[in-house]
């Protein structure tokens, strides 16, 4: 019962948080309904999106909602059946670098000492190494980048940004009375580190994993624009890699270069609008000035 | 002092591992695809190259891997990087030589005019926190931030390239011209340049804008400022002297940190308007499975952006003392 009742709490709070912060209500709205689409990208996929079936490079019509391909495939389709490909990359390794960095990013500030130096200058070398030239390197070698060959590259690259910021949040916690005061009860290592440090913690953290989803998401779209991603399956970097390849700019077929890059940029920007908002919660100076005034005369 | 050494440190450790990195990758892969490679050049390329090859990919040789470890590490410090076989049989170096002043001109200008501009736009909003600039701005670029790269440049292409034919968007210049030193030629260069600089601009300045405010709002409040309204200066004189002196520090460290990220972007904007840069290069060599050249652009780019980095470090420092304490 206690845990349904926290639920709803949590959700009313999470609504009523929407309802007054625009940026983050149009961020999840975006976000939930590309969601659906990843979920069940059948309900939305009229026809089959790699029959060359149409006439090749038709505009807008009633039957090639988007145009059609200069192969003479449907966009619109191609766009929903590449949305679940997109999506899960950007979340999935969103994810596992969140975890790598919360890992590694409060194991440091917790430990201190050799441990702190030494996970610090990892962080930070893999941190100043450009990630794009290095991934393309890796990928030139094995050629034909599958999704999980890709989420691993992507992760490889891509967690220790995440880690250093949360190591200097972490820092700034660590000596503060409550944590003292649960380490002096006695209380484990990983008890403090898990009820006590990580909480206060979670609005940077999911920041985090926001903006490393962003980063996979735009990652991905390039390699797979060069032609490294899988290019035998369905994905919107994959769209535009055809429409360069079929030079669809130059031909008349904008709608090939349009589709897929604004599905891109909404995914995009439901990421970093959502954000923002978490970095308004997390730095309160940030927020906009009038919400400020108005809570201050409702409570 | 102190700080310089702990800088030089870094830098060096830096160093170390990516050219580590960069041997251990071909070697870690699996199926050698590098061995792969020498398969189809045998007969093709003469045994000399051939065996440069052979020790740089490790294959066929019957060093330990320490040994070829330190042979490979020695022809890097030669800037050594043996044959390309895309435009064989060039020396690697020499094909690098010759892309590197492109992608320093295009991209390093858009970059630094990129952080000027942003950096004063995102004062100014602060400073008019609230203002009509200030709630309109945030949310454009926080959606420009969300397009890739690339595909910006692909509709700057559409649009003034295509559609309008204002500007040429192939190339580094005009293909029938012969280099000369002209002014004419000079114009030809930076006509084709217009459209990828605006590219990496528009992408980059956004990121500038949000961070240099976000600072700003943080400074403005500070007891300095307040003091310096109180004695009655310009407003002007405050927000600049003042406020955006200090708001720029943490920044510069910014600066060093996306570089990386800026010179990632300016990779696929060279590939998208075939600009004979570095990264146009490096996606070349990756097509043709030209694994000489692809790994001496990697190590070029990495140093590049590791000496970009200490030098902004070093200026943070000297601009800052506390910088020099702390940390």
């Amino acid at each position: 019962m206690t845990i349904l009742r926290a639920l709803v709490s949590g959700v009313g709070r999470g609504l009523r948080f929407l309802r007054r912060d625009k940026k983050a209500a149009a961020g999840s709205i975006i976000l939930f309904v590309l969601l659906v689409i990843t979920a069940f990208p059948g309900w939305f996929t009229p026809h089959d999106p790699a029959a060359n079936a149409y006439t090749p490079g038709v505009g807008l019509s009633w039957t090639n909602l988007l145009g059609t391909t200069a192969q003479g495939q449907d966009v619109f389709s191609q766009l929903m059946a590449g949305t679940r490909q997109s999506v899960l990359i950007a979340l999935i390794v969103g994810f596992f670098c969140t975890v790598i960095s919360v890992i590694i990013g409060i194991t440091a500030a917790y430990m201190g000492g050799l441990i702190d130096d030494g996970l610090s200058l990892l962080t930070d070398v893999i941190l100043v190494i450009p990630t794009f030239p290095l991934i393309i390197v890796i990928v030139g070698y094995l050629r034909n980048t599958g999704f999980w060959l890709m989420i691993f590259v992507l992760t490889f690259t891509g967690w220790s940004y995440g880690a250093r910021q949360l190591r200097v949040q972490a820092l700034s916690l660590r000596n503060r009375d409550y944590l003292l005061a649960a380490k002096a009860r006695g209380e484990k290592s990983w008890y403090v580190i898990i009820v006590e440090l990580i909480p206060p913690m979670t609005s940077l953290i999911v920041a985090n994993f926001l903006g490393t989803a962003l980063y996979a998401l735009l990652a991905a779209a390039g390699l797979q624009f060069v032609g490294l991603g899988d290019i035998s399956t369905q994905s919107w970097g994959t769209m535009l890699y055809w429409a360069q390849n079929d030079e669809a700019l130059a031909t008349g077929l904008p709608l090939m270069v349009l589709a897929p890059g604004i599905a891109i940029a909404l995914l995009g920007s439901a990421l970093a609008l959502l954000n923002y908002a978490f970095d308004e919660i997390a730095n309160p100076a940030l927020r906009p000035v009038r919400v400020a005034r108005r809570t201050k005369v409702v409570t | 002092m102190r700080f310089v050494a702990r800088r030089v440190g870094f830098l060096l450790v830096a160093l170390w591992a990516a050219l580590t990195v960069n041997f251990l990758i071909p070697r870690l892969m699996p199926g050698n695809p590098a061995l792969a490679m020498m398969g189809r050049l045998r007969g093709h390329i003469n045994p000399a190259s051939l065996h440069a090859l052979e020790v740089a990919f490790g294959i066929n040789t019957h060093q330990s891997l320490i040994s070829s470890y330190f042979a490979y590490l020695n022809n890097c410090a030669h800037l050594n990087f043996g044959t390309s076989l895309l435009y064989f049989p060039q020396p690697v170096s020499s094909i690098v030589a010759k892309a590197l002043p492109w992608s320093l001109g295009l991209v390093g200008i858009s970059t630094i005019l990129g952080f000027v501009i942003g950096t004063a736009l995102g004062a100014v909003s602060a400073w008019r926190r609230g203002g009509r600039f200030d709630s309109v701005m945030p949310p454009i670029f926080i959606v420009v931030s969300a397009f890739p790269y690339f595909w910006i440049g692909l509709m700057l292409i559409w649009l003034f390239g295509l559609t309008l034919n204002w500007l040429p968007y192939l190339g580094g210049y005009t293909e029938t011209v012969t280099p000369t030193l002209t002014w004419s030629f000079v114009f030809n260069i930076l006509d084709h340049s217009v459209l990828p600089a605006a590219t990496i601009l528009i992408t980059a300045i956004g990121g500038w804008i949000l961070t240099m405010r976000n600072n700003m709002i943080t400074v403005v409040a500070e007891d300095y400022v307040k003091m310096g309204r109180a004695k009655g200066l310009k407003p002007r004189r405050v927000l600049w002297h003042y406020a955006a002196r200090n708001a720029l520090l943490p920044n510069l460290t910014g600066f060093a940190m996306s570089l990386g990220f800026v010179i990632s972007g300016a990779i696929l904007v060279e590939y998208v308007f075939n600009y004979p840069g570095v990264g146009f290069l490096l996606l070349q060599a990756v097509e043709n499975e030209d694994y000489p050249l692809m790994q001496a652009l990697f190590l070029l780019i990495t140093v590049t952006v590791l000496f970009a980095i200490f030098v902004a470090d070093i200026a943070t420092a000297l601009l800052d003392p506390r910088t020099r304490n702390s940390s």
